[in-house]
């Protein structure tokens, strides 16, 4: 029987099926941060367990460390607490941790694929929503909570049930400037987020196969933003030349025969779908999020959209109560919104192409005189590595950005980077909840370019009339 | 979880009704990265004379001599004994967390609040339901003798005094099977640790490099 790329990695990591229909699901790898994994630790010290597998988990701190000078350490106690909590119990059950003086600290969602902890057909499950980005690479990758870290970090097995299957096909070619970031934004904007409810989103089509593994993570990264715990794109011959030669990938002749094993991660030409979302490229311009959710989304020469032409009374009320937090009018062109704060960084686009894509648009600019601050804030301390050997950090300090330490940072601001109540930001994380980036901020949803274009105009542009 | 087959242990009376989690354990120490460590501030507010803040030395605190846990005779108590609708309240799981660090295994009242109730047998405590009548006969008994002890039986669903008199008990049998045998969510999936073991050594075979140390 034909079966999609879900139903080839669900069905290779069922231990046991159960008379409830929920299985027992082996998972390859766990990553594990400093914010979701002191209680599930806790959990297995007063049950007096030890960890399964210690070497299928892979740990690191990132969202609550700073992104400037490091020699002091953490300042916050609250932070600094969870931070040595996790250092702590990753030495105390015997688990690799990527510390905060280590060069491959960073965002754990970068850490997995970069260090080739993350493998074209593993399962891998971390304590953090946007787990999903993994999925990029032919793996089955979602988020869980702390009862299910402590359950995988003592069974190597989680109790799941089944999602089903939905393709999202970007057929055809994305025009000039338009990135992985318009894609997905794109995506949500057409399903909405709770279009993926249910579901595991497999991306396929030729504009997502036209992407590098990093775009695809951006976009499996924002898999849950659309409603889907799980995003995945099927291996390829990029997907193999990415995970060549990494820290964790096979050598040898175990790499020959995991690349073979490999080939077989994507869905059989006639597999079923539940359900199938075709959205033409040719179609997709650069996004900007207007409003407090990921499917408030337009293009970037549209305008704010005018509540009062919404039938559904629901979405009316939302759009309202969204563009009053906004601080917006219907009506106005995106391009006339200024921003006071940038920010370039996130797990959704922190690596180095995202870093690549911002210092093309920055080289030889300025920041504008309104925008208060620009940073940049690198997915891991080896991106920053690689950056700065390319000079990056040079055309961006040149241009008035910020060169920061690697982190989450102004993402959820759990650290010192924050928005300050009303501020507007160019940002080009995941989320545009109210407060999300700091009580009171606004946050607009762009691609790095996008975003970088902004900090030099000190509005929105279009950044394809820029190239 | 730590299974609980039989249990005879040093009896400590709590006599009031309507103990809320709020009262178990006050909402300061809910910001806490751990789900240890609760013991020293199970029924803060009543326990100690000046007011508790997370992260102090609980320690050099003002002991309430008043406290009945505080009481030299009910040191390492391992069974509480409560009156009604113990564990009222919010939901918060650090009540039972609480109880347990502190070194309680098994709770004895005429009734509890349902999510507490529910949070004990998750956390590996059993709460007993006996009648208000045998409940006054207990208190009674514990008072009046120092250093008073209860036996209970889990699989024979019985508590027993030392002069050998014994109550029944109710008790779900799917949360009875899974005390007996220590088994909470995990436990359960750790039943399956042969089926585990033998997926692991199949994986092994055919994609080695999933397994690399
Ligand atoms: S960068 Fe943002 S979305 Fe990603 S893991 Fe950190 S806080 Fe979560």
């Amino acid at each position: 029987m034909s079966k999609t790329l879900y139903d080839k990695l669900w069905d290779a990591h069922v231990v046991r099926q159960h008379d409830d229909g929920s299985c027992l699901l082996y998972i390859d790898r766990q990553l594990v941060h400093e914010v979701t994994s002191p209680q599930a630790f806790d959990g297995l010290r007063l049950a007096r367990r030890d960890v399964w597998r210690r070497t299928a988990n892979l740990a690191t701190a990132d969202h609550n460390v700073p992104t400037t000078d490091r020699s002091q350490g953490i300042t916050d106690p609250v932070s600094r607490l969870q931070v040595d909590t996790l250092d702590d119990n990753c030495d105390e059950f015997g688990i690799t941790e990527f510390k905060m003086g280590d060069i491959r600290q960073g965002i754990v969602h970068v850490i997995g694929p970069e260090a080739g902890a993350t493998l074209p057909g593993m399962t891998v499950v971390c304590g953090d929503s946007h787990t999903s980005t993994h999925g990029a690479l032919g793996a089955l990758a979602f988020g869980i909570g702390t009862s299910e870290v402590e359950h995988a970090l003592a069974t190597q097995c989680l109790v799941q049930k089944k999602s089903k299957n939905m393709l999202v096909s970007v057929d055809g070619a994305v025009g000039p400037g338009v990135t992985a970031k318009d894609i997905v934004l794109a995506i949500i904007g057409e399903i909405g987020t709770a279009g993926g409810n249910g579901y595991a989103i497999e991306f396929g089509g030729e504009a997502i196969r036209a992407l590098s593994v990093e775009g695809r993570m951006t976009v499996c990264n924002m898999a849950i933003e659309a409603g889907a715990r799980a995003g995945m794109v099927a291996a390829d011959e990029k997907t193999v030349e990415y995970v060549r030669g990494r820290t964790y990938a096979p050598k040898g002749d175990l790499w020959e025969k995991a690349v073979m094993a490999w080939r077989e991660l994507h869905s059989d030409a006639d597999a079923k779908f539940d359900r199938v979302v075709r959205i033409a490229a040719a179609g997709i311009k650069p996004q900007v999020s207007w409003g407090t959710s990921p499917e408030m989304v337009t293009a970037v020469d549209a305008r704010v959209p005018d509540p009062a032409r919404e039938s559904d009374p629901v979405k009316r009320e939302g759009m309202a109560r969204a563009l009053k937090y906004m601080g917006l009018q219907a009506g106005t062109p995106i391009t006339a919104i200024e921003v006071d704060k940038v920010f370039i960084g996130s797990c959704t686009n922190s690596r180095i192409e995202d870093l690549r894509a911002a210092a093309v648009v920055a080289k030889g600019r300025k920041k504008a005189a309104n925008v208060k601050q620009v940073l940049i804030v690198p997915g891991s301390g080896l991106v920053k590595q690689q950056a700065e050997q390319e000079g990056l950090d040079k055309i961006f300090t040149a241009a008035g950005f910020e060169w920061r330490e690697p982190g989450c940072s102004m993402c959820l601001a759990m650290n010192a980077d924050r928005l300050e109540p009303g501020e507007r930001c160019a940002s080009t994380s995941n989320r545009n909840f109210e407060g999300r980036q700091g009580a009171g901020g606004r946050t607009h949803l762009v691609s790095p370019a996008m975003a970088a274009a902004a900090a030099v105009a000190g509005h929105f542009v279009d950044v394809r009339e820029w190239e | 979880m730590e299974k609980l087959t039989t249990l005879t242990g040093l009896v400590a009376p709590l006599d009031r009704a309507n103990v809320d989690t709020d009262q178990i354990i006050p909402k300061q120490y809910l910001k806490a990265i751990h789900r240890t460590g609760f013991g020293p501030t199970l029924f803060d507010d009543w326990r100690y004379l000046d007011p508790g803040e997370p992260g102090m030395d609980h320690g050099t605190r003002r002991v309430n001599p008043e406290f009945v846990l505080n009481q030299p005779r009910y040191q390492g108590a391992r069974i509480l004994l409560a009156r009604e609708n113990f564990g009222c309240g919010s939901s918060r799981e650090h009540a039972p967390w609480a109880l347990l660090d502190y070194g309680f295994r098994v709770i004895i009242a005429p009734s509890y609040a349902d999510i507490f109730f529910n949070n004990c047998f998750n956390n590996g405590i059993l709460p007993i339901v006996l009648p208000a009548a045998v409940m006054d006969k207990l208190f009674a008994e514990t008072l009046a003798t120092p250093g008073y002890q209860l036996s209970v039986d889990l699989a024979a669903q019985r508590v027993t005094t030392s002069s050998g008199e014994s109550f029944g008990f109710e008790i779900d049998e799917f949360r009875k099977y899974k005390l007996l045998n220590g088994l909470d969510d995990i436990g359960l999936s750790l039943q399956h640790a042969g089926d585990i073991k033998a997926y692991e050594a199949r994986r092994r075979v055919e994609a080695p490099w999933l397994f690399l140390e």
